[in-house]
C-alpha cells in the first residue's frame, strides 16, 4: 500500500502532547485570536437569529383556545380567561363574544424548549424569540408572566419571506 | 530563628501540635492551588478562558469559593448506605494523604520524622487510600460507585507492584531506604538517579498516574461509564475530602517521584546553608514541574480500556520493572 508509513511506537502520545502544550501557549499569549469561547457577561455572543431562546407572546393575537396548553408535554403553561361580551355592530344583531386573556405564564423551569406550542398555535400568537439572558436567582421566579412574554416579542425577528 | 522559638519547638508536644498544624494547613493550600492550575490549564487547553471572576483578578480565588460552596451545601447519606462506613471513607483517604507528608523531606533536617524505612512507609501508608476508596464504593448502595470501587481497587492493587518495584532500583543506588538518606546520597554522587534510573522513573509515574487514579487511567471514576464512580454518593465536605485528598496526593506522589529520582531538594552548585532556605522551594518547584506533566497528559490522552489497563501493569511494566532491578544490582555489584 502507498499510503502506509512506518512510524516509531508512542509517536501518536508525543504528537498529542504537542498539539496540547502548543494550544495552551497560544491561548495564553494570543487569546484574542485562539479562544474559542467568550468572556460571557463581559462579552456577549449574538445568538443567531432564529435561535431558540425564549417563547415570546403576541396578547393580542391570543384566543385563549388552550391548544398550546394541552399540546405542552410539560404541562408548563398556565392559561385563564374570560369571556366578554361585545355591542352588536347594528341594533337587534347578535351580540359577539370574545375571549380574552387574564392570565398567561410559562413556566421556564419546566419548559424544555421543544416548541410544541408554537408549532400549534392556530392564529400565529407564540413565536420563538433569540433573547436569552432571563435567569432568576430563586426557582419559582422563573414563571414569567404575559407582560414579560408580551415584551419578548419585540426581540422576535421578522419572518423570512417567502420563496419565489 | 529567634532562640525563644526554638526552645519552644524542642518541646515535643508543642513540636508535635505545630507539625500537625503545618500539615493540616499545608493539605487544603495546596489542594487549592492544584486545583486551580487544573482549571487554568485545562482551560487554555482548550482554547477556553477558564475561572476569570471570582477574586477580582485571574479567578484566583475561585477554588477558595469552590470550598466554601461546598460546605454549604447539604450531606447527603442514601438511605440504603452502610452509614458508619459511609462517613468514615473520606477521612481514610485523606488520612493516607497526610500520613505520606510525614516522609518528604523538604531540605536537610526539614522533614517531618526521617524514618530509616521512609520509602517502605511512604509505599505502605499510600495503600490506606485504596481502602477508604474501596469502603466508599462498598457503602453507596449504589451500582456505579460499586463497579468504581471495584475497578479501583482491582487497578490499585495492580500498580502498586510496578510501584514499589521502581522505586527498588533507587534504593540499591542509595543503599538506603531512609528519603532523606537517599536525597544525601544523590548529593553525595553529584546526579539526580534518573540518569541511571530513568527506566525506573518512567514506571513510577505511569504506576503513579495509576494510582492516582488519573486519566489515562481514570476508570474508576470514569464520567462517561459510572457517573462518577466511587464519588457518584458523596456531597458536601465529604465530597470535598475526596478533591482535596485527589490533588493533595498528586503533590506527595510527585514529590516521592522528585526524592527518589530527581535529587529531591538539592540543586548542583548550591551549599548546604543555602539548601536549608532554598531547599523546600527547589523541592515545590520540581514537584509542580511533575504536576504540570500529569495535568498535561490528563487533557491530551484518553481512558484506557479495562483490560488494556491490567495487561500494561501485569505484561509490560512488572517485568520492566524486575528487569531494571536486575540490571541496576548487577552494575552495583560490578561496578
Amino acid at each position: 500500500m502507498a499510503n502506509r508509513r512506518i512510524s516509531i511506537p508512542g509517536s501518536g502520545m508525543v504528537k498529542g502532547l504537542g498539539v496540547t502544550l502548543t494550544t495552551m501557549f497560544k491561548t495564553i499569549f494570543a487569546p484574542g485570536k485562539n479562544l474559542r469561547t467568550v468572556n460571557y457577561p463581559v462579552v456577549k455572543e449574538t445568538p443567531v437569529a432564529r435561535a431558540r431562546g425564549v417563547i415570546a407572546l403576541d396578547q393580542e393575537a391570543c384566543t385563549v383556545c388552550m391548544l398550546c396548553a394541552r399540546q405542552c408535554p410539560d404541562w408548563c403553561i398556565y392559561i385563564e380567561g374570560h369571556k366578554e361580551e361585545k355591542e352588536p355592530s347594528e341594533p337587534g344583531g347578535r351580540v359577539k363574544v370574545r375571549n380574552t386573556l387574564d392570565r398567561f405564564d410559562i413556566d421556564y423551569a419546566l419548559c424544555m424548549y421543544c416548541g410544541i406550542c408554537v408549532e400549534v398555535c392556530p392564529f400565529d400568537a407564540l413565536f420563538w424569540s433569540p433573547e436569552y439572558e432571563y435567569s432568576e436567582e430563586k426557582m419559582g421566579d422563573m414563571l414569567h408572566d404575559m407582560d414579560r412574554l408580551q415584551d419578548w416579542l419585540k426581540t422576535v425577528p421578522d419572518a423570512p419571506g417567502l420563496e419565489q | 530563628m529567634p532562640e525563644v522559638i526554638l526552645d519552644l519547638f524542642a518541646n515535643f508536644w508543642v513540636a508535635l501540635i505545630g507539625k500537625v498544624l503545618l500539615v493540616a494547613l499545608m493539605i487544603p493550600l495546596i489542594g487549592m492551588v492544584i486545583g486551580f492550575a487544573e482549571m487554568k490549564l485545562s482551560a487554555k487547553m482548550q482554547n477556553r478562558v477558564g475561572p476569570y471572576f471570582a477574586g477580582g483578578r485571574w479567578g484566583w480565588a475561585q477554588l477558595i469559593a469552590d470550598g466554601v460552596k461546598f460546605f454549604q451545601k447539604e450531606d447527603l447519606i442514601p438511605a440504603d448506605a452502610d452509614r458508619p462506613v459511609f462517613k468514615t471513607a473520606p477521612i481514610w483517604v485523606l488520612v493516607g494523604t497526610v500520613a505520606l507528608f510525614v516522609v518528604i523531606p523538604f531540605g536537610p533536617g526539614l522533614i517531618f520524622r526521617d524514618l530509616s524505612v521512609g520509602i517502605f512507609y511512604a509505599l505502605a501508608i499510600s495503600s490506606i487510600s485504596t481502602i477508604g476508596i474501596l469502603m466508599a464504593g462498598w457503602s453507596s448502595a449504589n451500582k456505579y460507585s460499586l463497579m468504581g470501587g471495584l475497578r479501583a481497587a482491582g487497578q490499585l492493587i495492580a500498580y502498586e507492584l510496578p510501584l514499589v518495584l521502581a522505586v527498588v532500583g533507587s534504593v540499591i543506588l542509595a543503599g538506603t531506604m531512609s528519603m532523606s538518606g537517599i536525597v544525601e546520597a544523590q548529593i553525595e554522587a553529584g546526579y539526580p538517579y534518573i540518569i541511571f534510573q530513568f527506566v525506573g522513573f518512567g514506571i513510577f509515574m505511569i504506576a503513579a498516574l495509576a494510582e492516582l487514579t488519573r486519566t489515562p487511567f481514570d476508570m474508576p471514576i470514569a464520567e462517561s461509564e459510572l457517573v462518577m464512580g466511587y464519588l457518584t454518593e458523596y456531597s458536601g465536605f465529604r465530597f470535598l475530602f475526596f478533591f482535596l485528598a485527589e490533588f493533595a496526593n498528586m503533590f506527595t506522589m510527585s514529590a516521592i517521584a522528585v526524592t527518589l529520582f530527581l535529587g529531591g531538594y538539592w540543586l548542583p552548585g548550591l551549599s548546604e546553608d543555602q539548601l536549608v532556605y532554598l531547599g523546600p522551594i527547589i523541592l515545590i518547584a520540581k514537584v509542580f514541574v511533575l504536576v504540570f506533566a500529569m495535568i498535561w497528559f490528563r487533557w491530551t490522552f484518553p481512558r484506557f480500556r479495562e483490560d488494556q489497563l491490567q495487561s500494561l501493569a501485569w505484561k509490560w511494566l512488572i517485568p520492566l520493572a524486575l528487569f531494571n532491578i536486575m540490571v541496576t544490582a548487577v552494575l552495583k555489584v560490578v561496578l
